[in-house]
């Protein structure tokens, strides 16, 4: 409850710094925010027609460049976001030295803003869906449920990691190669199909990541117009439920010891 | 806690863990493990401070170097929080422990004012309410729209200064930051300061300048080497702290 009250009064703040990370982000390119929609546009144009071509042995993917696109842009979301917020603790040292604000802010906002750019890049979804005459469903109002679920599971993450940032500061480089190694165990660009001959634990890993449920949830609303299996959806909540508990309870933590230690 | 007081530390004690290197990378942390070399090192910047404010009163802190003056300030403005001890506060507290940390570089005197306001905490429709006032006594009405890293020092110290001040702190704490600036400002800020302490604000203040403390302050507390010297009037404590026997 008091987590809630203290929400209420920073929302100013939150906001505010949002506002922060998305003007410094516009002024610094010309084309300003054009880029949240064209990267993932531009990125699956290249990757589409390089693997469309590869993976057409493994049965037909009908909507290559949407089933794509679909993968791309909730694993960008989280890789994007809780690449930034990692080191927000730390680079706000000068602040939290400073001035009283509720820390956790820091990695939340971080991820606030790359919510907004995630809600830009749907844009080119809806481009890509455009072009290739997707079949467009009611189901599609739906997809807000992946995407809050990637949301949280992003926010337990980031908590956990500017956490661990302030002691440790090489996780920094540590962390992008997880998210490359991440990234191949997740679905993003290849089917589903192209696993049957792996391994059995490389199976396991697909499957258990998290990441791949919100995907697929997403890619049953969006690309096959039905709802997605409820197991699905269970396991994401539980997913969200446990990064978010492991997060708030490390960074609760270690948060007295952050002024200490940048 | 009682009612006629405004700030009340009670028995507070402040240690720190000197490491001799600081470790904060895996990498080191495991190497220095297997070298069995994580020791660390204690240091009391603070030993059972007590002390009352009352409100309205403008207290100043002198001591040395080094002899716990910053982090008496950031425990109050509830910074750090203390090893042993506790401090309790009434009302609001403006602290300006150093003014325009929170600016970005990148951004307009105007988009700064937002940012800076709402991490002191400054509701936005207050903010915008008060726009005008905040830029005129910081004197930058010509540079509104300009991104602040075009700004020279003085210009930032007096736009911190400007947002800090622009409402009436139950608590205000001004560490320092006259030494910046040219006179004109300096004078500009010691008047605002009154004027707060006027309409009942109580001032925390910390400055090497003992003309200033004595200017400001109607008393003072004297800190060395974490442990309080003297506490009493202005005039009294400045004049025992520069005896050349202190």
């Amino acid at each position: 409850m008091s987590l809630l009250s203290v929400f209420v009064k920073y929302r100013n703040l939150i906001s505010q710094l949002v506002a922060r990370d998305i003007k410094t982000k516009s002024r610094r390119s010309i084309l300003g925010l054009l880029w949240t929609v064209l990267n993932p546009l531009l990125m699956m144009a290249v990757l589409s027609i390089v693997f469309s071509y590869f993976f057409s042995r493994y049965g037909e993917i009908d909507n290559f460049p949407v089933y794509l696109l679909c993968g791309q842009l909730i694993f960008n979301f989280f890789n994007e976001s809780t690449s930034i917020a990692m080191g927000s603790i730390v680079h706000s040292g000068e602040l939290i030295k400073k001035v009283y604000v509720p820390k956790y802010l820091f990695p939340v906002s971080k991820v606030l803003s790359s919510g907004v750019n995630l809600l830009a890049s749907m844009i080119a979804l809806i481009i890509v869906m455009a072009v290739t005459r997707a079949r467009v469903t009611p189901t599609i109002l739906l997809a807000l449920f992946p995407l809050l679920y990637v949301l949280l599971f992003s926010t337990g993450v980031s908590l956990f990691l500017s956490a661990a940032a302030v002691s440790f500061r090489d996780l920094m480089h540590l962390y992008s190669v997880i998210t490359t190694a991440w990234m191949y165990l997740t679905p993003v660009i290849y089917p589903m199909a192209i696993l049957e001959n792996a391994p059995g634990w490389v199976r396991l890993i697909v499957n258990v990541n998290p990441l791949t449920g919100f995907i697929k949830i997403f890619r049953c609303v969006v690309l096959d117009g039905v709802t997605a299996p409820a197991i699905l959806h269970v396991q994401s909540l539980a997913w969200c439920a446990l990064a978010l508990l492991i997060g708030t309870f490390v960074f609760r933590k270690a948060q007295d010891t952050f002024i200490l230690k940048i | 806690m009682k009612i006629e007081n405004a700030i009340e530390v009670k028995d507070v004690s402040m240690c720190f863990n000197l490491s001799r290197e600081k470790v904060d990378s895996i990498k080191e942390y495991v190497i220095k493990a297997l070298k069995r070399q994580l020791f660390y090192e204690e240091f009391w910047a603070l030993n059972d401070v007590s002390f009352e404010i009352r409100k309205g009163d403008s207290v100043g802190l002198v001591g040395m170097n080094g002899s716990g003056k910053s982090t008496m300030l950031k425990i109050i403005a509830g910074v750090l929080r203390p090893t042993r001890g506790g401090v309790e506060t009434t009302g609001t507290i403006a602290p300006m422990i150093e003014l325009g940390a929170g600016f970005d570089h990148d951004l307009t005197a105007r988009e700064n004012i937002f940012l800076n306001g709402a991490l002191i905490g400054y509701p936005r429709e207050m903010l915008e309410e008060r726009f005008d006032d905040i830029i005129e006594f910081a004197g930058l009405e010509r540079f509104v729209d300009v991104p602040i890293k075009n700004f020279s020092s003085g210009m930032l110290a007096r736009l911190g200064f400007s947002i800090a001040t622009i409402v009436d702190a139950d608590i205000l704490i001004v560490d320092e930051i006259l030494a910046v600036g040219d006179y004109q400002f300096q004078n500009k800020c010691k008047k605002r300061i009154r004027e707060m302490m006027e309409r009942n604000t109580t001032v925390l203040f910390v400055s090497h300048s003992i003309e200033q403390v004595k200017e400001i302050c109607s008393r003072a507390i004297w800190i060395d080497h974490g442990h309080v010297r003297m506490m009493g009037e202005a005039e009294e404590v400045c004049d025992a702290y520069e005896s050349p026997e202190a």
